[in-house]
């Protein structure tokens, strides 16, 4: 597991990392930890170094170590990152500060409370929805490359929580749905095989959606999956004012039949 | 007794922390002088309609030195506020599709800012040749 266990590192860079711990300190302090590196060594893996070989009492998520579980999000030198796709060599000679993904109440160490984001994610019903349950005897749900070009970018996303970290309207209040959430909900209103845009709409034009976004940009700027959620946040806020203005001019149900009537594929 | 104390952090200096942020609050606040611009056309307006003493008095002032200058300031600022907001126009559109093809987010901010800088100049082109 030792990074170091062929022990051909030669040089070393300081981590200075956020420690919080509950049940003795009140407030979070920094520590700083000497900590010998080799040129494929990630920021993740220093981390573990530190847990191995100086302070076992560090703690961090992680799982994956190649940038698809999404549970290393942490800030490095204050930029939301996956520390696992964040290299030691890229950012010696200078000092590394980790800070716990910003935003979010620390349970511990770098271990974020992400139950908001959970809630938030659970909210927008992140699966596809049919009016009628579909048999086996249906078959496949067949979809065409053009259909799921359509959704695929925000399909990436794997819920790291980067985009949150990186949300200044997140940070100064909680309540906003968030930058991850639209994307997963853009992503399913857009799937040709589902039905349920009706039922997620309202969370868009919620008092906490989407026009909680000033268009910052930055979650997609440090989106590790190029979902940019921004991209499908705005997008969004054009959907819910041509909602708002429809509804003058169209008769009420109206509107239903016309979006609802034929699988929403024929119409694509 | 749960032992659990999330412990939340303050928000104080939130943009300043951050290039990224810091770049984004400038451009907020160029806004600002985006507003100042749309209050002299404004009181201009006013002026025309005070009739002939008044629009001349307001001339004087619009090309005295001071006025001159605010102006420099002016169009420095709604330059860096086109220019950011043209960079952040690609996020806040539905893909665009050309020749099956989505058009890319440079490709979005340059034609942006390229209508800007035609409309700028052929305004000022009319405006210049009425003046005459």
């Amino acid at each position: 597991m030792n990074a170091l266990s062929n022990n051909t590192a030669t040089k070393s860079i300081e981590i200075e990392v956020l420690r919080y711990l509950p049940e003795s300190q009140d407030k979070p302090y920094y520590q700083t930890y000497t900590v010998p590196f080799t040129d494929d060594m990630s920021v993740l893996q220093g981390l573990q170094y530190i847990k191995d070989e100086l302070d076992g009492s560090l703690s961090f998520r992680w799982s994956c170590r190649m940038a698809i579980c999404g549970s290393c999000g942490m800030m490095i030198n204050n930029v939301p990152k996956l520390s696992c796709k964040t290299f030691l060599r890229d950012l010696y000679p200078g000092k590394v500060r980790i800070d716990a993904l910003a935003n979010f109440p620390i349970e511990r160490d770098l271990v974020i409370v992400m139950d908001d984001f959970i809630t938030k994610l659970e909210s927008i019903k992140p699966y596809i929805i049919n009016d009628v349950p579909r048999a086996l005897s249906d078959g496949e749900n067949l979809q065409t490359p053009a259909q799921l070009a359509a959704l695929e970018q925000y399909s990436d996303c794997i819920n790291c929580m980067l985009c949150y970290a990186a949300c200044p309207q997140y940070g100064l209040n909680s309540k906003f749905i968030g930058p991850a959430a639209m994307a997963l909900l853009h992503r399913y209103n857009l799937d040709s095989r589902d039905n349920g845009k009706e039922q997620r709409m309202p969370l868009v034009h919620a008092e906490d959606g989407v026009f909680n976004c000033t268009a910052v940009g930055y979650c997609s700027e440090v989106c590790p999956k190029k979902v940019d959620p921004a991209n499908a946040v705005n997008i969004n806020k054009t959907e819910s004012a041509i909602d708002y203005f429809l509804r003058f001019v169209v008769p009420k149900g109206a509107n239903k039949g016309a979006t609802k009537g034929a699988p929403k594929g024929a119409a694509k | 007794m749960n032992a659990r104390r999330p412990y939340k952090r303050p928000m104080t200096g939130w943009w300043q922390k951050n290039p990224y942020l810091v770049e984004y609050m400038l451009h907020e606040a160029t806004a600002f002088f985006v507003a100042a611009y749309a209050v002299i056309l404004l009181v201009s307006a006013m002026k025309l309609a005070q009739g002939q003493g008044a629009w001349d008095q307001w001339v004087v002032w619009l090309t005295s030195p001071l006025s001159i200058g605010i102006h420099f300031v002016l169009l420095a600022a709604f330059a860096y506020h086109a220019w950011s907001w043209f960079n952040i126009m690609p996020r806040t559109l539905p893909p665009i599709i050309v020749d099956g093809r989505k058009v890319g987010p440079q490709t979005i901010t340059f034609l942006g800012l390229a209508a800007t800088v035609v409309l700028s100049l052929l305004l000022l082109i009319v405006c210049w040749g009425l003046a005459r």
